[in-house]
């Protein structure tokens, strides 16, 4: 019985090994360069609904993906198996893609450099000694919390424990061998509210690298009633041009897609509405884009990024102006640039700016949308086109009035980044991109 | 169907010393926990893409995934464990976890096996090795080409072609054993064109459960370039759309994405089994305008979202879901179906083998109406004519949907007239579905890219409508007169 979990960290020196034996079957097999990434997770999640145990997964995954490069041209390949005659079996056929690929001048590794050379311990891994029964518990006492919040909570979606474990291993054919391990526990509810106007969901979430950080079930499963009693019973509001507030689950969204438009990939492709922003103002002058990636036991830490290189402190925008675009080697090369240690994207992503409270953020509003809800994929990456369902509360007077549904939110993001108003104090630590709320002075609302 | 059990066992099995005497005995296991349905699923998959930018092909990649899902389920519970590994230990310690959830129900006896004799759906042969390497960087090259030649303002380009080929062999204590192989190719242009100042994205794809032929052969891909390049040229010419409720006609095929989203997802059967659904409890209403007929099929011949049998080796049928704007049933799977009391539709899907399955669309649309697309349009005074669409996206317990369109008109005195920026449509799916007022004779299917997000977890479908007029959809532009 796997209730008591395995511990990925004794699998390391194993995925270690297993990453110099695929890369020396990469040299056997004629490749000029090669890098590896091995992967292990394990762990469990237990969903309670309506105080009856509903189901219980066990997730256990191992698998590694190679490239290989015959000079300039590369080949790429992965599998879950990791046995001998698989390793032999994926080598040759990363070898066989790279014999019809065309040489790319911009291929390749990673430079040696920029290789950590030590790795700092980042305090990511927390086991969780958590068995199914004691997860079944915390589960019911989430949702008995939640129905108990307000007597229009009605239904249930359930109520989940999740547990993880990770172990990740990147080498390449420079030498570098790296590793680290991490932990991610989590606990969540979701409930469904009715009245007379029909019903509504919502939910709450709780999600750390160590256990004693997360809420507690009491408060997840209230919050998440709290949040789903509030949306009953929406309203319309007359189309036109309000204020936003988006809170930090939305505006992580919103600062999102921002960091997509300043990514390697998208500006060598053309694909950005931010294309030569570099140095340029994108942003309100207060607001501040910093990345953090050693930060001890934060969500998205990392030591090095996707091609082994060292991750560093820095600002993407700063003071409303781009210093860094993210770039990993590949796209820095396309754009004749160097990499900034982002292959994979960004790690621990820090909002700040001009800060108020949260009611403070309400009263400088006056009357606008709160924006509690996003729906849909309306963003159009190359011109900053917006368009996208909303749902949240009206706000009148500095103060939330009435829940609002079935809206529409339109701009277009170059002019938005650059009218955001004020941040909230109200940052979410749960995520790789921490942000408080964030008030922009104009969007266009549409409703029925 | 004995023919390809066999092929699938000698494939699946033989490797890793697995055979029928060593899967009972899994399964006599699974049973010890007395659960009410125990279950194996078997699946290897391999896929293979290829893309092209800037003109060269530069990336390939290729990949195996394989395993077992070991599945209990005991009254409304789930037990679930997967092993990479097919060694008779790694199965057993799945099989142990997958069945802790059992202390209930009836000792079950497995029921002599028996295969569904379903038709094949689509060919069985291998799509990956169905065009030799070369042709299918030849291919890229081809299509680069060919979207270049349409305009000078293309600028860039993107071409992408994959090709999937899986292997699954369910059996189950119900008395299911039963194969399938299932081929899945796919071709996608993306470019982006410029002028003046002024850049737009336009993109086209299209594929289905067939050899790399039907994207290779023909015109096909020289229609996806031209498509690809077309869209983005009218988005050069877009002006700002309008903001607030509208009346809307939809474009036939994919924007079926509307009946997926407005109706599909809330007549799944586990959303109505727990009463979460805004359809819930209301077989037998009204709940669309007379017009509508909508149904799931999965039987088509080739299509991306069908299937010969669903991953509980269920045969898939077609189902009518709405019949003359009466809701007929919902789509099932062997565990809601087992607790609503009802039949399964053959519509128990699931990500891989290390995935719990649940009720998933298939093929979802509206079959088609009385009125000529033309009629429909002139009927309007001033609205929008959406044609294509990005994605969409529902909130099954409130009805609330969005889809985003991503080439679309005004429609002025009965004429298409200027194109405007792609906006997101919202609604509520049974106040929109009783507000469709004209439905049109050209139902279309899609070229073959939908995919399917649900609890996380993402299958291929297809949609598909005939052209359809809503008297009213909130319309989320910039411009709110």
């Amino acid at each position: 019985m796997p209730t008591a979990m395995m511990d990925v960290r004794e699998s390391e020196a194993a995925l270690k090994q297993l990453v110099s034996d695929i890369l020396a079957e990469a040299e056997r097999q004629g490749a000029s360069a090669a890098e590896v990434s091995v992967n292990e997770d394990a762990g469990f999640s237990v969903t309670v609904r309506k105080g009856e145990l509903e189901t219980v997964e066990f997730n256990q995954d191992r698998g590694f993906g190679i490239t290989v490069y015959h000079g300039q041209r590369k080949g790429s390949a992965s599998t879950s198996d990791s046995s001998a005659a698989a390793i032999k079996e994926t080598v040759s056929a990363a070898t066989n893609i790279a014999r019809f690929t065309e040489e790319d001048p911009c291929s390749g590794l990673a430079e040696a450099q920029l290789m950590p050379v030590e790795l700092p311990d980042l305090g990511l891994f927390h086991p969780w000694s958590l068995g199914t029964d004691e997860a079944e518990e915390l589960a019911r006492q989430c949702e008995v919390a939640g129905l108990a919040q307000d007597a229009r909570i009605v239904n249930s979606d359930g109520a989940q424990v999740s547990t993880q474990q990770s172990c990740r291993v990147y080498g390449n054919s420079h030498g570098f061998v790296g590793g680290f391990n991490g932990t991610r526990h989590s606990m969540s509810c979701v409930l469904i509210g009715e009245d007379e106007n029909g019903m509504q969901r919502d939910y709450w979430y709780t999600l750390a690298r160590e256990p004693s950080k997360l809420e507690s079930a009491q408060h997840v499963g209230s919050e998440a009633g709290r949040r789903t009693a509030a949306r009953l019973s929406p309203r319309g509001i007359a189309t036109g041009r309000y204020p936003i507030l988006f809170t930090p689950q939305m505006a992580a969204g919103f600062i999102g897609h921002l960091i997509g438009a300043i990514s390697g990939g998208a500006l060598y492709r053309k694909a950005s509405f931010l294309l030569d922003s570099l140095g340029e103002r994108v942003m309100s002058e207060h607001v501040t884009l910093r990345e953090r990636p050693l930060m001890h036991g934060w969500i998205g830490s990392a030591a090095f990024d996707g091609e082994g290189v060292a991750t560093r402190e820095k600002h993407f925008v700063n003071a409303g102006v781009v210093e860094n675009y993210v770039l990993g080697s590949y796209s820095a090369r396309k754009l004749g640039m160097a990499t900034t240690g982002n292959a994979g994207g960004v790690f621990n992503l820090q909002v700040e700016g001009r800060t108020l409270t949260v009611d403070e953020l309400l009263g400088e509003m006056g009357q606008g949308l709160l924006v509690t809800d996003l729906m849909g994929q309306g963003v159009n990456s190359v011109t900053g086109d917006y368009s996208r369902g909303a749902s949240g509360f009206w706000v009148e007077d500095g103060a939330i009035a009435y829940p609002v549904d079935e809206l529409t939110i339109a701009a277009n993001l170059r002019d938005v980044y650059c009218d955001i108003v004020a941040l909230g104090d109200d940052v979410d630590e749960r995520g790789n991109i921490r942000t408080p709320s964030i008030l922009v002075g104009g969007m266009t609302v549409a409703s029925q | 169907m004995s023919d390809l059990l066999a092929d699938v066992q000698e494939q699946l099995w033989a490797p890793a010393g697995m055979d029928l005497v060593r899967a009972e005995g899994l399964m006599s296991q699974l049973l010890e926990g007395l659960v009410d349905l125990g279950e194996l699923f078997f699946q290897r998959q391999k896929s293979q893409s290829w893309s092209l930018e800037d003109g060269i092909v530069k990336d390939g990649s290729f990949s195996v995934d394989q395993g077992v899902g070991v599945r209990a389920v005991s009254g409304e519970r789930s037990g679930f464990a997967y092993a990479e590994d097919l060694g008779m230990a790694a199965l057993t310690s799945a099989t142990q976890a997958a069945r802790s959830i059992a202390r209930q129900g009836q000792q079950r006896q497995v029921q002599a096996w028996r295969s569904p004799d379903g038709q094949r759906r689509y060919m069985e042969a291998d799509p990956i090795g169905s065009l030799a390497d070369a042709d299918k960087v030849a291919l890229l090259a081809r299509v680069d080409a060919l979207a270049r030649q349409q305009d000078p303002r293309v600028s860039e380009v993107n071409v992408r072609l994959s090709a999937s080929h899986e292997y699954m062999l369910v059996m189950a204590s119900d008395g299911t054993l039963a194969a399938d192989i299932r081929p899945l190719v796919r071709l996608d242009v993306s470019v982006i064109v410029s002028q003046g100042g002024r850049r737009e994205r336009g993109s086209a794809g299209g594929g289905g459960r067939s050899e790399l032929a039907l994207v290779a052969d023909g015109d096909f891909a020289e229609n996806l370039a031209k498509e690809a390049v077309r869209t983005a040229l009218v988005n050069l010419e877009a002006r700002d759309a309008p903001a607030g409720p509208m009346t809307v006609v939809l474009g036939p095929g994919w924007p079926g994405v509307l009946l997926h989203e407005a109706v599909g997802h809330g007549l799944e059967g586990d959303f109505n089994r727990k009463g979460s659904s805004a359809f819930a409890g209301r077989v037998g209403e009204q709940v669309a305008s007379e017009l509508c007929t909508v149904v799931d099929d999965g039987t088509l011949q080739g299509r991306r979202g069908s299937l010969s049998i669903d991953d509980e080796g269920i045969a898939t049928q077609e189902t009518v879901l709405i019949e003359n704007g009466v809701l007929k049933g919902y789509m099932q799977d062997k565990h809601n179906a087992r607790l609503m009391n009802v039949p399964s539709t053959g519509n128990g899907r699931r990500q891989s083998f290390a995935h719990l399955p649940m009720p998933r669309m298939t093929n979802t649309f509206m079959l088609p109406g009385p009125h000529d697309p033309q009629e429909i349009i002139e009927s309007v005074n001033d609205g929008v004519y959406a044609v294509n669409f990005g994605g969409g996206q529902v909130d099954i317990t409130s009805g609330r949907f969005v889809f985003s369109a991503t080439e679309a008109y005004l429609i002025e005195n009965g004429k298409v007239t200027a194109p405007i920026r792609g906006a997101t449509l919202i609604g509520n799916g049974p106040e929109v579905m009783t507000r469709i007022s004209m439905v049109g004779n050209d139902l279309q299917l899609d070229g073959g890219v939908g995919v399917c997000g649900k609890d996380g977890q993402s299958v291929p479908v297809g949609v598909g409508q005939p052209t359809l007029k809503v008297d009213e959809v909130t319309v989320g532009g910039t411009q709110s007169s």
